[in-house]
């Protein structure tokens, strides 16, 4: 009994955590507080979250709440940080005449489990300095690094996951 | 006025990495590396290009956010499904590279 009303809680929380994303989306993308605009995107909202609801469930997002926000804040703050520092670090390696490069394709270990922690950290590193994400394999991340500074799985992760693997574990938790 | 400067500095900032973005794809010697090149420096550009144009036309701003979030979301996907069909077909690396440990996930075949 209380684990259907559980399955029913959870479902509504799903409904409307998507409804809210889809309704705040659809603000950006009108830019208008006019009450036309505002109920045909609450309706359409409304509509797309009832739809959508279990698809959304099946990614198992943790329950939300305003301590995961602000971690997931922070981790989005460390992230752009480093965005910008792996543009300039490639546009140095670009612009420099000798190309200082020395490339190779190196494994890593996560200890996420989920497959959206999995994906974020996979992502993240993309689009950071000088490494991008070619496959995951159960915990290992297949990994092409423009400047190989350690072929030792450990040595690797610490260099490329470290930044963020504890934010995303934080936000997972 | 001071709106529009800053619009505009930030905008070249991102002309600016979509050059280099450019130049890396010419001057890098292998696909992988190409895709760095490629894929970091045109995140940031479009991600500066949307949002100086957000600065300097206020109404617009929220909509250019909601651009280079996406941008930002979708950019390392193309990235990612680019350097591993790359690396399955047996594209080589480049003569520089140091290590190629991808023999080891299953689905790779060795060295080509």
């Amino acid at each position: 009994m209380t684990e259907k009303a559980d399955r029913t809680g959870s479902r509504a929380r799903d409904i409307v955590y998507l409804f809210l994303v889809l309704l705040i989306t659809w603000l950006m993308l009108t830019s208008s507080l006019h009450w036309q605009e505002v109920t045909t995107g609450a309706f359409l909202s409304l509509v797309l979250a009832l739809f959508l609801a279990r698809s959304y469930a099946r990614l198992g997002l943790p329950p939300l709440s305003l301590v995961r926000l602000w971690r997931l804040g922070v981790y989005f703050l460390v992230l752009f940080a480093e965005v910008v520092k792996a543009n300039i670090d490639v546009a140095y390696r670009v612009l420099h005449p000798r190309l200082p490069i020395n490339p190779g394709i190196v494994i890593i270990t996560t200890e996420l489990s989920q497959d959206v922690a999995k994906v974020l950290l996979a992502n993240s590193i993309t689009l950071t300095p000088g490494t991008f994400t070619l496959d995951i394999q159960g915990d290992k991340l297949l990994i092409h690094w423009i400047n190989v500074r350690s072929e030792d799985t450990a040595e690797a992760t610490r260099l490329i996951a470290g930044r963020f693997e504890k934010h995303l574990k934080a936000v997972f938790a | 006025m001071l709106r529009v400067v800053l619009g505009t500095v930030v905008t070249f900032a991102g002309a600016l990495f979509l050059f280099v973005g450019c130049l890396g794809v010419f001057r890098m010697p292998d696909v992988y590396n190409r895709l760095q090149a490629g894929t970091k420096c045109t995140t940031l550009g479009a991600f500066l290009i949307a949002i100086g144009v957000g600065i300097i036309e206020p109404t617009w701003f929220w909509k250019t956010l909601v651009i280079a979030v996406f941008i930002l979301l979708t950019n390392p996907i193309s990235n990612h499904a680019l350097g591993r069909a790359s690396r399955k077909s047996g594209i080589p690396l480049c003569e520089r590279s140091v290590v190629d440990r991808a023999q080891e996930f299953d689905g790779y075949e060795g060295r080509p």
